[in-house]
């Protein structure tokens, strides 16, 4: 008994850290992709839903990051977080592409102390790990959580100075620009574990509308030898692009900590014994025009 | 980064397409039909030109927008003339000298380009495309293609579209 405690607590936890990888699935949109002229303003609309892009659950509640075209920090403009989404404006002055991202880097896991595993708090991050860990604690056992909810919006010509991979989680290398997608020709995209082109990952292309139709209309998809996947796009609109490392779990394939047979995560019933495992994972929003 | 380009590289396209001499000076005539709609609320719409050659990078030769709003604001909405702004538009500055002009009224409207003048290249022989493209505020988007084959003398090609545009035509003379 006192064996299979530290585990099932150890996966509790590690669904709280990423909940975007569970049961629902966390976006952004922006109100344009792609606009022209040389002062514009977008506003962005952040949220976890089940329903793409319908936000009836609960709004992204951390503070997202601008990269601009010519490599500097952007500012977020009345950010505001609501009920069921966060908003915030960004201020489009330069011609190229633009980043917009939320990166949650934390660490997760647990410790032995006066014989009880005690868990890692929700949201420590690497640089207090330290802090949170008390004096006699014993047997620590952690892991990182890297995950990037990015979406890109162009002012003018696509440029790609903002797709630099920083080298942590998973970060897209642009074939095709995800600001210049249309209908009826196939989009490769390039992605990168910790800066190498990574072979294997699990991508997930879901159009949005999800409320309004019966099917899913989900396409899993897996990276190549380079890293590279090709994605065709059956309509005009919004999609919603996941990758991980791992298989991802079906939709309400049971709750926070229940390893879903056959398809759990790192951290699923079922798995051996051991420490907990890095997770990565990526999410992105593209639209798609008609030709 | 790849842009795809429906198949035209990225050459430009006076280099590619220049004649020789300044003195066989090309004129074309174009007529372009904006129809008369009924409409609760009508704004003219953006009409965009553009010519294709395979090789070539396309070229715009007019663009027609709210050219005149202050604060260089007509260009906001330039994206929504949506294959051009893709094709074309979009590495372009503006107001664009020769090739940017105000919207027009309903009707048949008729303009003269010179080869080798503003925003108009000189043609080396071959087959080549016009694409107009009109989009309309609170309205719909129409795209009417032309093509034609230039043989250094004279070509002409005409076409119709149903919803944003009427009839369409070229004439090409050296």
């Amino acid at each position: 008994m006192n064996l299979r405690m530290p585990l099932i607590a150890i996966g509790a936890v590690a669904a709280l850290a990423a909940p975007a990888a569970l049961a629902h699935r966390m976006w952004m949109i922006a109100s344009s992709t792609s606009v022209s002229g040389t002062d514009n303003w977008v506003t962005v609309d952040a949220a976890v839903s089940n329903d793409l892009f319908f936000f009836d659950h609960q709004p992204i509640r951390v503070a997202p990051t601008v990269l601009q075209p010519d490599g500097t920090e952007g500012t977020v403009e009345n950010h505001a977080v609501g009920k069921f989404r966060a908003t915030f404006d960004v201020h489009l002055t330069q011609q190229g592409t633009y980043r917009i991202g939320v990166v949650n880097r934390g660490v997760f896991g647990s410790y032995q102390l006066n014989g009880e595993r005690k868990m890692i708090p929700r949201g420590t991050t690497v640089d207090k790990l330290a802090s949170v860990i008390p004096a006699g604690a014993t047997d620590v056992q952690t892991a990182e959580s890297v995950s990037r909810n990015e979406i890109y919006v162009t002012q003018g010509a696509p440029t790609t100075t903002v797709f630099k991979p920083t080298g942590k989680g998973i970060e897209l290398v642009p074939v095709t620009h995800p600001n210049d997608l249309v209908v009826g020709e196939p989009a490769t995209f390039q992605f990168l574990l910790d800066g190498k082109p990574a072979p294997d990952l699990f991508v997930t292309v879901i159009p949005g509308g999800i409320r309004y139709r019966d099917a899913l209309k989900q396409q899993d998809l897996k990276t190549g030898a380079d890293g590279k996947v090709s994605i065709n796009w059956p309509d005009p609109g919004l999609y919603w692009v996941n990758v991980t490392p791992t298989r991802p779990r079906e939709e309400g394939a049971g709750g926070p900590g229940m390893g879903a047979p056959g398809a759990g995560g790192p951290q699923g019933a079922g798995r051996p014994a051991g420490p907990p495992q890095r997770r990565v994972s990526y999410v992105t929003t593209v639209e798609v025009l008609a030709p | 980064m790849q842009i795809r380009l429906t198949g035209f590289t990225a050459t430009a396209f006076g280099a590619g397409a220049l004649a020789a001499g300044p003195a066989a000076a090309q004129t074309l005539d174009l007529t372009v039909t904006i129809p008369k709609l009924s409409v609760a609320e009508y704004h003219r719409p953006y009409v965009a030109m553009w010519l294709e050659k395979e090789g070539v990078a396309p070229r715009t030769i007019q663009i027609w927008y709210d050219v005149d709003k202050k604060g260089g604001e007509g260009t906001k909405w330039l994206r929504d003339v949506r294959q051009w702004w893709r094709t074309s538009g979009r590495s372009l500055s503006f107001p664009a000298d020769g090739v940017s002009g105000a919207t027009r009224a309903p009707g048949p409207q008729k303009l003269r380009l010179v080869g080798g003048r503003a925003g108009m290249p000189t043609l080396s022989p071959g087959n080549y495309t016009l694409i107009v493209e009109a989009a309309r505020e609170v309205g719909g988007r129409e795209l009417v293609r032309l093509p034609f084959a230039w043989n250094g003398n004279s070509a002409t090609a005409a076409g119709k579209g149903s919803t944003e545009l009427g009839g369409v035509s070229l004439t090409l003379k050296r």
